[in-house]
């Protein structure tokens, strides 16, 4: 079997997010970045098959700047086979739109069983990509997935969606499938590892490599970001202390029914 | 005239209520709401009665499209249903709110009709009669970017934030259209089943109030003092990622940036002290409440309230207290 697990970099989850003084981009001085949290799942979910399969080969794959070998290396000591990053230094700013027709001329390439990712990136938040990428490639999906039940001819497969409810699905392979937190719980590298993932394949590959062309690519994109701001600071609040709890409670209640109104 | 389309999301025979945030919004997409033709469509089996509701909150239109397969959710079946929908129509703006399934159902539309798709808005922004773009939190709210379309958009998508947008007192004495035109066999995938939540549990994402609990409950028998003050408020219960890891909670509760956005009116903060990327999915409620031990505690400086107490000794207070009044 072969597997193609999409990878993406952001900041880390504690990383407080500053705006350059012109607002139009994201002040990068000092970043810490890591594998997008949920795609640490997807790489899981591809480790545990190989694990019961040795045959299978896990690739990840990336649109990315030269900075995500880190992050590729990451992923190789976790376990996976070889990495591809499609060098994105001829256009950085595409839409998910135009990065899922990327992904896929680099996917059909390999053509595999599986493509796992991550259900969302935490920088844009938008949940595009997995979606995307199946509808390029004309294969199912099902993304913010909780469980995959293996079966011999296809996979049943659980996604979260509101309240905790579970929405079930009968899947045939190829499909996409996109990692939620409660997936599984991703290996850590170890020492062995590490050492190994140096020496795995990383291949570089250009947007000439997979017949695309930057020019082509940008003319695809519909959608930009234009600016950032922070969100508005909430004036100092009423924190009250120091009295007996019972006074601290009415006058709590007092002022959610009064002043801002929501009881 | 500017033809705006509107997916109103129905589960198991309920309409979304959400719904009319998204068909209100609808006018709001040219600077001319008179210039603005709102149609409505939903999708699933034996959804007749559901129109009539969207006809009286301002849709002209509206589209069923009635089959068996369309009674869940099959992603390949509903974005071949709604492509369909668009071909008749020709929208020039396709609306829905950003919840599971319209998220989904989104991406993989714009995938096929190749359009250009905003998720997620808080606001959306005019230019003349065009849509032109809107507000949309990232890093799950540490900063709000401005969105917008290229010229090269023709079709332009976006989903809705729940909460974000007034429902309007719109009538339109419209027409309705079904459509039953079969759709091709889809077999790489199909619906199972859907399991129902216990009791009519609001999702965290939509719920106008929420009472979340952190490491500090200690165990997942605490929250139950949490559910009780939850119950009286008729909120939703959420928790930290620290309460989440700890196993005190499903993940399903966890509020901040590896779980939910919410975007509720009253959010009470039971023993979170507040880390950056918790309080990044909750600091655009409305009221924030938090109670805690530690002073210093980060919650307090997003907070609008604050007890500064044993969440074990304020909580039950809290809620015997609101049991009286409401």
């Amino acid at each position: 079997m072969k597997i193609i697990v999409l990878l993406k970099q952001t900041p880390d989850t504690e990383a407080q997010i500053r705006i350059t003084s012109d607002g139009k981009n994201l002040d990068t001085t000092g970043m810490k970045y890591i594998i997008n949290p949920y795609d640490e799942y997807a790489i899981e979910e591809a480790l545990q098959l190989k694990d019961k399969d040795v045959s299978t080969e896990v690739i990840l794959l990336s649109y990315a700047d030269d900075s995500i070998k880190e992050r590729m290396l990451k992923g190789l000591a976790m376990g996976a086979d070889r990495a591809i990053q499609i060098k994105n230094d001829e256009l950085q700013e595409v839409d998910s739109l135009t990065l899922s027709s990327i992904l896929v001329a680099a996917i059909q390439q390999e053509n595999p069983d599986i493509i796992f990712c991550g259900k969302q990136g935490i920088d844009d938040d938008n949940m595009h990509v997995p979606v995307m990428v199946a509808e390029l490639l004309a294969l199912p999906h099902v993304n913010v997935v909780n469980k995959i039940e293996y079966k011999e001819k296809d996979l049943v497969v659980s996604r979260e969606v509101e309240g905790g409810q579970v929405e079930t699905f009968t899947v045939s392979l190829p499909c996409v499938l996109g990692a939620h937190k409660s997936l599984n719980t991703p290996r850590y590298a170890n020492l062995p590892g590490i050492m190994k993932a140096k020496k795995k394949p990383f291949e570089q590959k250009n947007l000439s490599d997979l017949g695309l062309n930057a020019i082509v690519l940008q003319s695809s994109v519909q959608t930009t970001v234009d600016s950032y701001k922070l969100p508005p600071k909430k004036p100092e609040g009423k924190i009250f202390r120091d009295e007996e709890l019972q006074v601290m409670v009415d006058k709590l209640v007092e002022h959610l029914r009064t002043e801002s109104k929501v009881l | 005239m500017k033809k705006v389309l509107v997916f109103c999301e129905q589960r198991s025979g309920h309409l979304k209520s959400s719904a009319y945030e998204a068909i209100s919004a609808a006018y709001q997409t040219s600077s001319d709401p008179s210039q603005v033709e709102v149609a409505a469509c939903i999708l699933g089996h034996k959804i007749e009665t559901l129109s009539e509701n969207l006809q009286s909150k301002g849709a002209k239109t509206v589209f069923t499209y009635d089959l068996e397969v369309l009674n869940n959710y099959n992603p390949l079946a509903y974005t071949e249903a709604l492509s369909k929908i668009i071909d008749e129509y020709k929208p020039d703006v396709l609306l829905t709110i950003a919840s599971p399934m319209g998220r989904d159902l989104f991406a993989r539309v714009a995938a096929r009709k190749k359009a250009g798709l905003l998720t997620d808005l808080i606001s959306i922004h005019t230019e003349g009669d065009l849509l032109k773009g809107g507000t949309k939190p990232m890093y799950a709210g540490k900063v709000l970017a401005q969105v917008s379309y290229t010229k090269n958009c023709s079709l332009r998508m976006a989903t809705l934030r729940p909460n974000s947008f007034k429902v309007l007192d719109k009538k339109e004495q419209g027409q309705r259209v079904s459509i039953k035109s079969p759709l091709s066999n889809i077999t790489s995938i199909s619906f199972n089943t859907l399991s129902q939540s216990e009791g009519t549990k609001v999702d965290l994402t939509e719920a106008l109030r929420i009472v979340s609990g952190g490491r500090a409950l200690g165990s997942r028998e605490n929250f139950k003092i949490l559910e009780d003050c939850a119950k009286v408020l008729g909120a939703t219960v959420g928790a930290s990622r620290a309460a989440v890891d700890s196993g005190y909670a499903d993940h399903s509760m966890q509020v901040g940036q590896t779980g939910k956005t919410v975007n509720p009116t009253l959010y009470i903060a039971c023993g979170i002290s507040g880390a950056i990327q918790h309080m990044a999915g909750m600091k655009t409620a409305k009221t924030i409440v938090a109670i805690n031990t530690d002073r210093d505690a980060p919650i307090f400086t997003i907070a609008d309230y604050g007890i500064v107490g044993d969440l074990f000794e304020v909580v039950p207070l809290l809620t015997k207290k609101l049991q009286a009044i409401l």
